[in-house]
């Protein structure tokens, strides 16, 4: 394996000239291999992630990107048997890094995920503050004033103000999944990364959440992975075309969707295949 | 080829239906069987123990005294109760942490190629006989309690009431220590179970908002299991309150006053070793047999209480404050 590794890194990448080197990016992965078991899934993966912007992974199924939007967070790690090589950068120092908490790490870049997963367990409101517990957070005036001002952020406020102390799994499909963007807003992390937030939710739903992803970006650096290409046209500046774990094409989101420059792009863009 | 008439389609059809029937009044009838055994039980304890609840009324449940002697007799079983009580309390507290820490390094440490040959021999502690457990108790272990825990307890905590008397290792304490083990099997496979079906976007959740293993685990994994693992526990203690064989091997057989369990280094008796030490001697249509069907009677109503209680405290209180759970 390590044989493979140090090829990987040794070898000049297309992807890597491409993109400029850039002293503000907030994110950049170098070189990102992934394995599960034997099989390697991310081929030498590269991408940078501006502040206050919204980039877009898509591509067709099985290609990756969720995989590749959980190393930059280290959840990866929590599935057995997953290997990783190369770097993600999180302003400018490796996040792999050996004296490097994961759980430091997780609460700078926040998650939300496919289905929506509140704490059932919990209020709203607690899922909202969970996080902040856990960082010793006690002064409840504080959690109050945090949670209200994350509940607002994620346009949710005005629709459980009353219901705070309900459960987190009592509010719509929609709305749970806000209430899972407001525990990560909670904790004010740099990045968010979304892994399809809107594949379980209806149409009024995730034009609600599509809404509020362009609204993000105004404090945080957005990533979120999507099979939806009209989504991603809708709400990114920056999309990264993947297909069969390697990053084909990636640039401004006008660009991509209106002059592709690789032939892939193109066909997956046009519908030829998916 | 030629199609099938409508009459013959029509036959099968009423043929399968015949089927369905007899299939479901069969099962109907074997789950009926459950509830006939647990009547003709029932109406066999209540009905034979009627004798001793007229001859000593509530002090039957609640008097200490014990004389069998033809003529004098007196039968006042609370210190079997309290006995029952106590080593199942034992039982517990030292059976649970360890059951739970077996289903949590299960679930959520252990490697997959240590978790299936580890689960599978903690199921097989449940097979072994109960009357092993007695013996390897009588022999070995109750040895290492009185010279390891029960010595050096008393002698430097003795003036504790609970810990006073003079340790023989025959006692309330071996009794319970030995029933902790027994119910490990029980409460730790049924754990694990609960704890598998936690699903995994709750620890997602948890991790992805900056929680460590162990704050996922206290937190998020017990907290939406906690239902499930209370069912584990009642059932350890369903199997603790009735557990016989190597309670009576264990317990030093007290009896009367002198088995109100007063210490945990004193030797007492449950409801079921009593049973178990004294249904020989007792004659058909004699009192005596009439107070060991009573003490049955006792025990019944006890899991009974003891299974109400539990499906009570799920259904309401677990409910209620967890909001979804399950």
């Amino acid at each position: 394996m390590t044989s493979t590794q140090e090829q990987n890194i040794s070898k000049p990448k297309p992807d890597q000239l491409q993109q400029e080197i850039d002293p503000t990016a907030k994110m950049r992965a170098i070189n990102v291999d992934v394995w599960f078991g034997k099989k390697q899934v991310l081929k030498s993966v590269n991408l940078t992630v501006k502040p206050n912007t919204v980039t877009a992974i898509i591509g067709p199924s099985g290609c990756g990107k969720s995989t590749f939007l959980r190393c930059f967070n280290r959840m990866h790690e929590l599935a057995p048997n997953a290997k990783m090589a190369g770097q993600i950068l999180l302003d400018g120092k490796d996040i792999y890094e050996r004296q490097i908490d994961p759980v430091q790490i997780r609460r700078r870049v926040g998650m939300v995920f496919q289905k929506p997963n509140p704490f059932p367990t919990m209020s709203i409101y607690d899922n909202v503050a969970a996080g902040l517990k856990l960082t010793g957070t006690k002064k409840s005036k504080l959690l109050d004033e945090i949670v209200r001002h994350s509940l607002e952020q994620a346009t949710l406020w005005d629709e459980v103000k009353d219901d705070l102390k309900k459960s987190g799994t009592s509010i719509s499909g929609g709305q749970q999944q806000r209430l899972c963007i407001a525990r990560a807003i909670a904790l004010q992390p740099e990045v968010i990364l979304m892994d399809e937030p809107c594949s379980a939710l209806d149409p009024i739903a995730t034009a609600k959440i599509e809404k509020l992803v362009i609204e993000l970006k105004q404090e945080y650096a957005v990533v979120i992975v999507t099979h939806n290409m009209q989504q991603a046209s809708r709400i990114s500046d920056y999309t990264a075309f993947m297909y069969l774990g390697e990053l084909i094409e990636f640039g401004e989101t006008r660009q991509i969707f209106e002059k592709p420059k690789n032939k892939l792009t193109e066909k997956y863009i046009t519908g030829e295949f998916g | 080829m030629k199609s099938p008439n409508k009459q013959q389609i029509q036959k099968t059809i009423k043929f399968k239906i015949t089927g369905d029937n007899l299939f479901k009044t069969l099962t109907t009838i074997i789950a009926a069987s459950a509830l006939i055994i647990l009547f003709i039980t029932g109406y066999t304890l209540v009905k034979g123990s009627i004798p001793v609840v007229q001859n000593f009324g509530l002090s039957f449940f609640f008097g200490q005294q014990w004389n069998p002697v033809e003529g004098g007799e007196v039968f006042g079983i609370l210190p079997y109760i309290l006995g029952t009580l106590a080593t199942s309390g034992i039982a517990l507290l030292i059976g649970v942490p360890l059951s739970l820490g077996i289903a949590i390094f299960l679930v959520e440490m252990a490697p997959r190629s240590l978790r299936v040959p580890i689960s599978y021999l903690v199921e097989l502690l449940a097979a072994v006989p109960s009357v092993i457990y007695g013996l390897w108790g009588l022999s070995v272990f109750r040895y290492w309690i009185l010279n390891y825990i029960e010595i050096p307890i008393s002698t430097y905590l003795g003036w504790i009431p609970i810990f006073s008397g003079t340790p023989r290792g025959l006692d309330i304490f071996t009794a319970g220590v030995i029933l902790a083990i027994m119910i490990i099997p029980t409460v730790a496979s049924i754990s694990k179970e609960v704890l598998t079906a936690v699903p995994n976007s709750i620890r997602e959740g948890a991790y992805s908002i900056g929680a460590t293993k162990w704050e996922v685990i206290k937190r998020w994994v017990l907290s939406y299991g906690r239902s499930g693992i209370f069912g584990a526990i009642i059932l350890g203690l369903g199997r603790a309150v009735g557990e016989t064989m190597a309670v009576t091997m264990l317990i030093g057989n007290a009896t009367g006053t002198s088995a109100m369990p007063k210490s945990l280094f004193q030797s007492g008796q449950t409801l079921a070793s009593s049973i178990a030490n004294g249904f020989m001697e007792a004659t058909s249509g004699s009192l005596k047999l009439s107070t060991y069907l009573g003490i049955g009677l006792t025990l019944l109503i006890m899991s009974l209480l003891i299974n109400v209680g539990a499906h009570l405290v799920m259904t309401r209180v677990f409910k209620v404050k967890g909001g979804a759970v399950e």
